[in-house]
């Protein structure tokens, strides 16, 4: 089976992989790529621990195929931080303590990065609704909520 | 398999025409990949349809309407301002198709011809009189949406057939739509019963109605009876009770895990006077 070559651009870096067709876009960033931040929860876009961006555009990685990528810009949870600076979302996950396994965090991460970028000041039930394809089967939400809200309150303060 | 990204739809015909094996076109991809995980369905060939110019653009059709490209995403489709103003109820169907990853993918062609009978955005189109245009190895062909449902997992398209764009009448005035759909949570279900209304109005009185059901029956549902219990009324209490007895009448869903067939049949009836109300507000401009 013939591989396809794919030049896309993942957290701003250029970067290439030979993808088989039937590859996801998840599999290409941690099979290919090594950029194992996104995780597999179900594969089939319920769960939304794959989420990334494409071209800005919050998707499941699992129902992207790797050859959809080329030529398109990538934004994982791996480019939230700045270097060794956390990210404002990622230090309130911290102060909230809004996780607990971890294993859906990078997809809230990411998810919750491109509520903020396009609703800066969401309300408590656009965030709890823009999240609800993003399941987390150990805190209740509450303090993921309620991180959210706080990073934003202090990324406008920012701002 | 094999992965085309072809910049025409008549090469994406040309390339489904030439295969032996199974064959799948790709937009959105949230149920073909899902399939595929699934080993329901392997393709030999899957065609990507999002290097065809024009598939993403949203335009203003010569009489009024919107003609909606098949990669048009349900983000995309709720962030328009002039759809979300003529047609509410096709949007609101559409935005309730699964999650925020979803909706950055998920097309109402493909919402469409994944033949489900509990597709959210499908008795909305259906309601609005949306139509397809069709290409295939025997040519073009212009359909109408309610036409395409088969039953479960099925579409009346045939072999090589691809859809090239949705069209939406012109609103015109006087008009409203809405569509209304249970599930026993807030998101992120599918519907246990969905009803969509598209009506118009002359001063207080229905003139013209369309009303289609979802999941009470093998396929989507537009039923000529329960507009024909409305039009002439001002929507009250009598043509209620008309109209929700139409819509129960019309319906023959099964029980399974989301809900019993009497339970289907008691919720159509309520639901349908709900969106026609709301259709009803909105064609007097209280919600537009």
């Amino acid at each position: 089976m013939s591989k396809i070559h794919v030049t896309t651009t993942v957290n701003g870096d250029p970067v290439e992989f030979l993808a088989d067709p039937r590859d996801t876009l998840l599999d290409c960033l941690r099979d290919q790529l090594g950029l194992t931040g996104t995780k597999e929860g179900c594969g089939t876009g319920d769960c939304g621990a794959c989420s990334v961006t494409v071209d800005g555009v919050l998707v499941c990685s699992c129902l992207v195929l790797g050859a959809e990528a080329q030529g398109k810009q990538i934004g994982t949870v791996e480019g939230i931080a700045n270097g060794s600076e956390l990210h404002p979302l990622q230090r309130k996950f911290i102060e909230h303590a809004a996780l607990q396994c971890g294993f859906c965090t990078p997809g809230i991460l990411v998810a919750a990065k491109a509520l903020l970028e396009q609703n800066p000041d969401p309300t408590e039930t656009e965030v709890r609704y823009w999240l609800a394809g993003n399941l987390c089967r150990c805190t209740g939400y509450d303090k993921i909520i309620r991180a959210v809200l706080d990073a934003g309150a202090e990324m406008r303060g920012a701002n | 398999m094999r992965f085309h990204t072809p910049k025409t739809f008549e090469a994406a015909v040309a390339i489904a025409a030439a295969a032996s094996g199974q064959t799948r076109f790709l937009a959105g991809g949230t149920d073909v990949l899902v399939q595929m995980r699934a080993a329901m369905v392997m393709p030999d060939d899957l065609i990507d349809l999002k290097h065809i110019p024009g598939v993403k653009d949203i335009a203003r059709t010569a009489d009024g309407g919107w003609q909606i490209g098949i990669a048009v995403s349900g983000a995309e489709l709720g962030r328009h301002a002039g759809i979300g103003a003529d047609w509410p109820g096709v949007v609101e169907g559409m935005q309730l198709v699964g999650s925020t990853q979803v909706q950055g993918r998920a097309t109402l062609v493909g919402n469409l011809c994944n033949g489900s009978p509990a597709a959210d955005s499908v008795p909305a189109m259906v309601a609005a009189g949306a139509r397809l245009s069709v290409i295939g190895p025997q040519g073009s062909r212009d359909v109408a949406v309610e036409d395409i449902p088969a039953g479960p997992g099925r579409t009346t398209l045939k072999p090589g057939e691809v859809v090239t764009a949705v069209t939406l009448p012109p609103r015109g005035q006087n008009g409203g739509d809405a569509y209304l759909r249970f599930i026993p949570r807030t998101e992120m279900d599918i519907a246990v019963v969905g009803v969509a209304v598209n009506l118009r109005l002359e001063g207080d009185k229905i003139t013209e109605a369309r009303i289609a059901l979802g999941a009470v029956a093998p396929k989507i549902l537009l039923v000529p009876q329960a507009a024909q219990a409305i039009i002439g009324s001002t929507l009250d209490d009598a043509a209620m009770d008309a109209l929700s007895a139409a819509a129960v009448a019309a319906s023959t869903p099964i029980s399974d895990k989301r809900g019993t067939a009497a339970f289907r049949k008691d919720i159509v009836g309520v639901l349908v006077k709900r969106a026609a109300r709301i259709a009803y507000e909105r064609a007097k401009g209280a919600a537009k």
